[in-house]
């Protein structure tokens, strides 16, 4: 929908339809088809027999679901905890966070007001536990309950609050249930053993007797500072001063803990509702204010698509998403062990280059302890959690036994060999003909059959071998000549120095 | 560290011991930029080998290796076990998959002013455009304010104009075999096509030792390469022995003999 429908006096019933069983069917309705008489579920031929002019759009449960992610983003500027519920619904966890915002009552209004200026229509409630919340807020709207009152203000509420399949609600209004409150006088045992213990679980969190978290869609911070602005702020360069303050608060909140932030996100809130997330990687431990924000700089420079203030920005938050414990370096009288200082110097080099440069670009070798010349080796990016094997030794005295770069996936080679496992006297790599003066093999590299499926992959033949011009190769037959029933072919795997 | 260069012991010295003409070697600079050109698309990885041999022997501090990622399709990724067969612990190697020149260029100065680093190495390939006078200049600069050498390293590109201290013309030798004919320790053909003390011209057939960590003079490389280039038509010919496809069942009469390549393993 591209405009905000009000659903006044003067619209044409608005529907969304959708595909179910062979039929179309009401998905959604806007206040105009309400009062029509029009209900979600009912088919659409029948609702046009009701309503000829009705106006109807295909149903896009994957847009909407992608429009209550941009939501939560957009609430995040309230918390950091903000979670999706059902598929029209967000709960926020605003425990300490309601005098940031002049109590709860104005901060419900101040929600409200945010989603109101996208066209949207909300229904909000706060309580003790977020279930409670829920249940109240399309019920009783705009309520707020201390903690501890939920069940007094869930008593009253119908049984729909529990969201349950009809046939449930059917069952226990057929029993003689008006409200929560009927139910909860009842011992739980009883209602478990007809109607399953999601119902009992469901009353019990409504009722406050049971608190669950919520599961945020962003991982709660670390340590977190923000700034939210009394009117827009239209300058780039001011936003950065505002940050640079944020920055030094959070490096002495890092240095009371004795950590090191290793991992930061700066969030800018735009007015329109955009939310532009960076996130700054660094190789050490870092509590250094400048530091962080020349990274910051670095990064906004890269970004292919600039930071535009647009009608000015809201908010903006850093928070520390993962540290590690940092000890106090004290820079010796004699200025130190140079190494560790050197290390440092590297460190900070990955950090800006990676800020530059972007994570994946910056790398470094890892080993792994096996034979498969695929996966003995290879880089991962420089801040990746990995581990590496000990580098091998090589044998002295001996040539190099493995290329310096290897081809993913092998190359495909003509080649004409000795049978049975010679090595290739020519063979044809890109078009171009070499023909093999020096060859050493074979060695064999079984697969691991273990990491495959049924069908175990041929065994490999390695050769290394050196063309008339001094080139030197390392290509390999899979599969063996004596193997009447597949022809062995060869492949070249990498390039010697 | 110590790079090595025949004939003189410290071939990669400071600016202060840097070699007086006439010297019977050569020396590269220590904070300065040396290019190395391939003759063929196809001494690529053996100039990737040599400016790693250069900027990395003997040395305990890390190099950045910014390389362009389009050389990964032409002569494949690095691989941990290949430098480590070479010698060299690939933990201290910085690699940057640079996704163009201009990036490849940009970190390898990053790296070139942080006086931490043990060298730089920045992979190019093809014509670039980014790497002009301006750019080789700035590397330099940086190369001299921070004493990190730094080697560019260009395959498939014809040798231009450049504030490069040493110019030169690698590509790969034929090795001095081993027993039975097989492949022996890496070997390089190097002509320095330009220097600023004026020794042009100068031709070097180097081996690599990887237990001395230097690259060595190889005696042989002239009469080798003569050697490989026109084979006598002999038992060296490749194509001379017999091809023939053996029956499964069938005992095979060449099996008889000792093969006349050697075994690994």
């Amino acid at each position: 929908m591209n405009r905000p429908r009000t659903g006044g006096p003067g619209d044409r019933p608005f529907v969304l339809v959708e595909q179910d069983r062979g039929a179309l069917r009401i998905a959604a309705l806007d206040p105009a088809a309400m009062r029509g008489g029009l209900r979600a579920g009912m088919a659409l031929a029948e609702a046009r027999a009701l309503w000829p002019d009705l106006e109807t759009a295909q149903a896009e449960p994957e847009a909407d679901a992608a429009f209550m992610r941009h939501l939560g983003e957009l609430c995040d500027l309230f918390t950091p905890l903000v979670a999706l519920h059902a598929s029209d619904g967000l709960i926020l966890d605003v425990t300490g966070c309601a005098h940031l915002f002049g109590g709860e009552r104005e901060m419900v209004w101040r929600v409200r007001r945010r989603l109101g200026a996208l066209g949207l229509a909300s229904c909000a409630a706060i309580s003790g536990t977020p279930h409670a919340a829920w249940a109240l807020a399309r019920d009783r709207r705009n309520t707020i309950v201390a903690a501890g009152e939920e069940e007094q203000a869930a008593r009253p509420l119908p049984l729909t609050a529990l969201e349950q399949d009809p046939a449930t609600v059917l069952a226990l209004g057929r029993a003689g249930f008006q409200t929560l409150g009927d139910l909860a006088d009842r011992p739980s045992g009883m209602l478990t053993a007809r109607f399953g213990s999601s119902l009992a679980d469901t009353l019990r969190r409504i009722l406050g007797r049971e608190d669950i978290r919520i599961t945020p869609l962003r991982p709660a911070p670390e340590i977190m500072a923000e700034k939210h602005f009394p009117a827009p702020l239209g300058l780039l360069e001011s936003l950065l001063a505002v940050l640079e303050r944020l920055a030094q608060d959070i490096m002495a909140a890092l240095e009371r803990r004795g950590a090191g932030g290793r991992a930061f996100e700066v969030s800018v809130f735009r007015s329109d509702g955009a939310v532009r997330r960076i996130a700054v990687e660094t190789a050490q431990g870092m509590r250094d204010a400048s530091g962080l924000m020349r990274l910051v700089r670095l990064k906004l420079e890269a970004l292919s698509d600039p930071l535009d203030p647009g009608f000015g920005f809201d908010a903006v938050r850093l928070v520390v998403i993962r540290s590690e414990p940092m000890a106090e370096r004290q820079a010796a009288l004699d200025g130190g062990p140079a190494s560790q200082a050197e290390a440092g110097d590297v460190a900070s080099l990955v950090d800006r280059l990676t800020a530059r440069f972007g994570r994946e670009t910056v790398q470094r070798f890892v080993m792994h302890d096996t034979h498969d010349p695929m996966r003995a080796g290879g880089s991962v990016p420089f801040l990746a959690r990995h581990t590496t094997a000990p580098f091998a030794h090589p044998e002295p005295g001996q040539p190099p036994a493995r290329p310096l770069t290897l081809f993913d996936p092998p190359q495909w080679i003509e080649a004409l060999a000795e049978v049975p496992d010679g090595p290739p006297l020519r063979f044809r790599w890109r078009r171009v003909l070499h023909e093999v003066a020096r060859a050493e093999g074979p060695e064999r590299i079984a697969p691991e059959w273990w990491r495959c499926g049924n069908a175990a992959p041929a065994t490999r033949d390695y050769y290394r071998i050196e063309n008339a011009h001094g080139h030197r190769f390392w290509v390999f037959r899979e599969g063996l000549y004596e193997d009447s029933t597949a022809r062995p072919r060869w492949f070249l795997h990498g390039l010697f120095a | 560290m110590n790079i090595w260069l025949p004939d003189m012991p410290s071939a990669l010295a400071t600016e202060q011991d840097h070699p007086t003409q006439g010297a019977p070697g050569f020396s590269l600079a220590r904070g300065a930029l040396h290019e190395f050109y391939a003759g063929a698309e196809a001494d690529g990885v053996s100039l990737s080998a040599l400016a790693v041999m250069l900027g990395m022997a003997g040395g305990q501090q890390a190099t950045l290796w910014a390389r362009h990622e389009a050389l990964t399709h032409e002569t494949g990724m690095p691989h941990p076990a290949g430098l480590a067969e070479l010698g060299f612990d690939p933990s201290h190697l910085l690699l940057i998959r640079a996704r163009d020149a201009p990036s490849a260029l940009q970190a390898g100065l990053e790296g070139a002013r942080c006086p931490a680093l043990g060298a730089v190495i920045i992979e190019l390939r093809g014509e670039v455009k980014a790497y002009d006078l301006t750019a080789s200049r700035r590397l330099a600069l940086a190369a001299r304010a921070s004493g990190v050498p730094v080697f560019v390293v260009r395959a498939a590109a014809a040798p231009m104009p450049s504030a490069a201290e040493t110019r030169w013309l690698a590509r790969a030798a034929p090795s001095r075999a081993l027993a039975a004919k097989a492949p022996g320790h890496p070997a390089f053909h190097l002509v320095l096509l330009r220097a600023r003390n004026g020794q042009e011209g100068l031709q070097h057939h180097l081996e690599w030792n990887r237990d001395a960590q230097r690259l060595e003079s190889n005696p042989s490389g002239h009469g080798e390469a003569a050697a490989a280039r026109q084979p006598d038509g002999g038992a060296s010919a490749p194509l001379s022995r017999g091809v023939v496809a053996v029956p499964v069942h069938r005992p095979d009469t060449a099996r008889d003999e000792p093969p006349p390549y050697r075994r690994a393993g």
